[in-house]
């Protein structure tokens, strides 16, 4: 029998992009968030309403992340941020080399927070580190309570969870405290914030939780 | 489906691990997959057999090793498989626990074919 030995991880390029992406944002003193979630859960409403709320006490760069159209780097520019839209044509996550490339378009100097918005998806991007300090998972009241339970791995890969569309709660049967208890069972260390896009409820709360946690270059 | 991308990493990785040209072909390939590394089994097989054809690879089985989700509890030292992901120890319900297995994506080695059956 002739067996060669081989024991390496399958995602062991992706992981070593990660790992320059990881330097490059440290070197600039970058903190870099990966948010993920279903499509619609508001990642990109989220993202809005924290551009808005900060203006600019933080500097913030973002990598918008799709299968198709720049939508939502279109939206974000109207912001005044730097943005790069990565569009994976069918593609169901980002990969850590994608946002390598997308680095190299952006001017890193001056730059507090790079937000990288995932494809929408709960299991692939879960795998792929793109050389964040964290995952924030984004879900909404619609989605139902037993989400984390049915995604386990990306809400336990995740440091903060934003329940968003508590607006929507009278009109949907959704149990805020059954959702919690579900994403801490998976994740006990879940950070969590309850976020309305439309009220505004949670975003500042959200947002002094970000200025405290990064490290602002002096 | 990053199935189809996990695949063709696979296929890479033994490629870049078999012995020059012309060796006898794969008779299978072994893997190691976490419960927990969000990987549906029967698409990546499929995925695997779809696109080794004109590879080295063709013709060669994929084994899957599934991995459990197994902690250990940090403050009575317990290892446990984590049951429908309740990351809880079971003997002392403590939530500080870490995960030490269960995220698996590895390929672990390639059977090659006997030398008389054939040559790529």
């Amino acid at each position: 029998m002739n067996v060669i030995t081989i024991e390496r991880k399958v995602l062991e390029k992706n992981d070593e992009i990660a790992r320059l992406n990881r330097a490059l944002f440290a070197q600039h003193g970058i903190f870099a968030l990966n948010f993920v979630s279903s499509p619609g859960s508001g990642k990109t409403s989220i993202l809005e309403r924290t551009l808005e709320h900060l203006g600019g006490r933080l500097k913030i760069a973002v990598i918008e992340g799709d299968v198709q159209t720049d939508l939502d780097a279109q939206r974000v520019a109207q912001y005044n941020v730097p943005v790069v839209q990565i569009v994976t044509h069918g593609g169901c996550h980002l990969e850590a080399k994608l946002v390598y490339d997308a680095l190299n378009r952006i001017n890193l100097e001056n730059i507090d927070v790079f937000v990288i918005e995932n494809v929408g998806n709960l299991v692939c991007p879960a795998n792929y580190d793109l050389g964040e300090a964290m995952k924030v998972v984004v879900m909404s009241t619609t989605e139902g309570e037993d989400k984390p339970l049915k995604y386990p791995g990306m809400f336990r890969n995740s440091t903060v969870l934003l329940i968003n569309k508590i607006d929507l709660l009278p009109y949907v049967p959704c149990n805020i405290e059954k959702l919690r208890r579900n994403a801490l069972q998976i994740n006990p260390s879940l950070i969590i914030f309850e976020t309305s896009c439309t009220t505004l409820a949670g975003i500042p709360e959200w947002c002094d939780w970000l200025v405290e946690k990064v490290p602002i270059a002096e | 489906m990053h199935e189809l991308s996990i695949a063709q990493n696979v296929i890479e990785i033994v490629q870049q691990n078999l012995p020059p040209a012309p060796h006898p072909g794969v008779r299978s390939v072994k893997m190691k997959v976490g419960e927990m590394a969000g990987v549906v089994i029967d698409s990546l097989e499929f995925c695997f057999s779809a696109i080794i054809p004109g590879t080295p690879l063709e013709g060669a089985r994929l084994e899957i090793e599934r991995v459990p989700v197994v902690a250990h509890c940090r403050r009575c030292e317990v290892h446990f498989e984590v049951d429908h992901y309740a990351f809880v120890c079971p003997s002392c319900e403590n939530i500080e626990i870490e995960v030490i297995s269960g995220r698996e994506l590895q390929v672990v080695e390639v059977e090659l074919l006997d030398e008389k059956v054939g040559a790529v």
